[in-house]
């Protein structure tokens, strides 16, 4: 099924394997180039950047350069990923990702770290969680959130093939490897079924995901039987597997590390309130900033914890 | 070297052909940017009829010169010019503005042929123009990349992003051509906000400055050869810091505030056309 759990108790950021798989497809294709802005220790561009120092542009502390850079590489053939913190990939520079990169429908690459909560203590300057929503609503935009660092891997070869412009968002701390390699299989536009269930349908993505399959271990410990999928890509969602799941369960949940509003949660109700309306709860950080402390602190601190994901799932249970 | 009697008087029949061209595509529209297309006429001339390297039957020719427009909102020019540099008939261009027309009110690269870059958000386009460059050098392309910037975009902080980047990265296959009008939408520039002094400006970022009377087709052209020659002699971006006048080539137009935006009406139109001739 392409998404077996596996039961290792290794933990790798997101961003790690996304520098690493950059550095392979580097040594694959000449016309990958990589820009970054004064981060590309965090971001995990520097391995690169080393390898590759013709094809990395640091471009400093000017982040809508950067994106404007990348466009222009990009009409001459080059695939740029440029990599940030999202607040600054996305937030600073957004209005140069829509004009530069998507009303011209450049192929860059958006990979940007840190995002969310589990930035930890850098404090709510830095937590983007509005990233999903003003990448999402940008027309030829593709969204993508990896649930682990496998899924990242991949991903970050998904798009490296795929043409257009994509937004990937990555994390600063270490999250559970979730899936075995030589299993997995990853397509852009493709949730997948991390458990299959009949009593409740939890939509996850990102470091969510881990927390979802918690869920479901304390539900199953009640009698209750929850289907968890991974919703890596947000956009173009997969309506597909949504409808089928909640064709049978009756009732969702949706898991994201990122504001309420216009994340993971609202794309998945946007699809059932026009296809088949059930009730959704949504849990995520409550249109409130985050501050500084320790990526699980922070993420028990604001509620997105398989605890929460159990008692949302046991309430639209319900109310069926 | 001055162009010959014969190139300047053909030079100058293609600027009064555009002129007519712009007044009457915003004419037509009843809106769009008249001014700053009137003003940059001469520039995009030298450019396109004795500079550029392009293939109108293969607009995507890897080899050519990237020409970027990032003062995008120059649409009713943009578009008279790449009619006349063949890339397409033209025969519609009084479209300009309208539903379905691919001459949109500020440039359309997915829309019509020629087009580097969608612009028209003002600060884009050195952004782009120095990605271009590093990708032309990366690929060893025998090219130049030109940008045309307006003045008031300079005001975007993100265009000084570029240009510091584009002398960071010793971009020599890369010539800037500033369009100093002096004139923005709500009035002087100098009023608005203060640009000068833009050339120390640019030269404290590293680029190589000239200053030029950008109506003055011969001025033009050996500015534009010279940076050919000292860019990539010295590893740096050039600029030519181009003096014009705003609504040039039409007298009620001419350093008017009023007329970066607004177009004639029939009788504005009729006066104009014949002005011109």
């Amino acid at each position: 099924m392409g998404a077996t759990m596996t039961q290792s108790k290794e933990a790798i950021a997101t961003r790690v394997a996304y520098g690493k798989e950059l550095l392979e497809l580097g040594k694959e294709n000449s016309n990958i180039v990589v820009l970054d802005a004064d981060l590309s220790g965090s971001t995990q561009t520097k391995f690169f950047a080393k390898e590759f120092p013709e094809r990395f542009f640091n471009m400093g502390v000017a982040e809508q350069n950067m994106i404007g850079v990348a466009a222009g590489l990009s009409s001459t053939g080059k695939i740029p990923f440029a990599s940030s913190f999202a607040m600054f990939a996305c937030g600073r520079a957004w209005e140069f990702v829509r004009n530069s990169v998507c009303h011209n429908m450049f192929n860059v690459k958006i990979c940007a770290t840190h995002a969310g909560l589990t930035v930890g203590e850098d404090g709510g300057s830095h937590q983007i969680i509005e990233d999903i929503a003003i990448m999402r609503v940008i027309p030829n935009m593709t969204v993508i959130v990896p649930a682990d660092a496998t899924e990242a891997k991949f991903a970050t070869r998904a798009i490296a093939e795929f043409f257009g412009p994509v937004y990937m968002r990555l994390g600063r701390s270490n999250v559970p490897v979730l899936f075995d390699e030589k299993e997995f299989e990853f397509k852009i536009g493709k949730a997948r079924i991390v458990k299959p269930g009949i009593d409740v349908s939890i939509f996850a993505c990102g470091v969510m995901v881990s927390r979802a399959f918690w869920a479901q271990e304390i539900l199953q410990s009640e009698g209750i039987s929850a289907e968890v999928i991974n919703v890596s890509t947000i956009k173009p969602i997969d309506k597909e597997t949504i409808l089928s799941s909640v064709q049978k369960t009756g009732c969702a949940v949706t898991c994201e590390e990122h504001n309420i509003h216009g994340g993971l949660g609202d794309a998945v109700a946007g699809v059932l309130a026009e296809n088949h309306p059930v009730l959704l709860k949504k849990i995520g950080v409550q249109d409130q900033f985050g501050q500084s402390g320790k990526a699980d602190e922070l993420l028990v601190h604001y509620g997105l914890t398989k605890e929460k994901i159990a008692e949302a799932a046991r309430e639209v249970i319900s109310k069926k | 070297m001055p162009f010959s009697e014969e190139k300047l008087a053909e030079l100058k029949e293609i600027t009064k052909d555009l002129r007519r061209s712009i007044l009457k595509m915003t004419h037509a529209a009843a809106s769009g940017h008249p001014g700053g297309s009137l003003s940059a006429v001469e520039i995009l001339t030298v450019l396109y009829f004795a500079i550029l390297k392009y293939d109108p039957q293969n607009p995507n020719w890897h080899e050519r010169d990237r020409m970027v427009i990032s003062k995008g909102h120059a649409t009713p020019l943009v578009y008279s010019i790449l009619a006349k540099a063949g890339y397409y008939k033209g025969d519609d261009l009084l479209t300009f503005r309208s539903l379905g027309s691919p001459y949109q009110g500020h440039i359309d690269r997915l829309r019509a042929p020629g087009i580097e870059t969608s612009t028209g958000s003002l600060g884009h386009g050195t952004s782009f123009a120095v990605g271009a460059a590093l990708g032309c050098r990366l690929d060893k392309l025998n090219n130049r990349v030109y940008l045309l910037n307006s003045d008031g975009e300079l005001q975007e902080g993100s265009t000084w992003e570029a240009i510091m980047s584009a002398s960071h990265y010793h971009l020599g296959n890369l010539t800037a051509i500033v369009d100093r009008n002096r004139i923005q939408l709500d009035g002087w520039t100098e009023e608005t906000m203060t640009l000068e002094p833009i050339g120390k400006k640019y030269e404290a970022f590293g680029w190589h400055v000239q200053e030029i009377d950008g109506h003055d087709m011969n001025q033009i052209h050996d500015a534009i050869l010279q940076t050919q020659e000292i860019g990539p002699k010295e590893n740096k971006p050039c600029v030519i810091i181009a003096h014009t006048v705003k609504g040039k080539g039409v007298s009620f137009m001419e350093d008017q505030v009023k007329w970066h935006g607004v177009a004639p009406n029939d009788d504005e139109l009729a006066k104009a056309l014949q002005e011109i001739g």
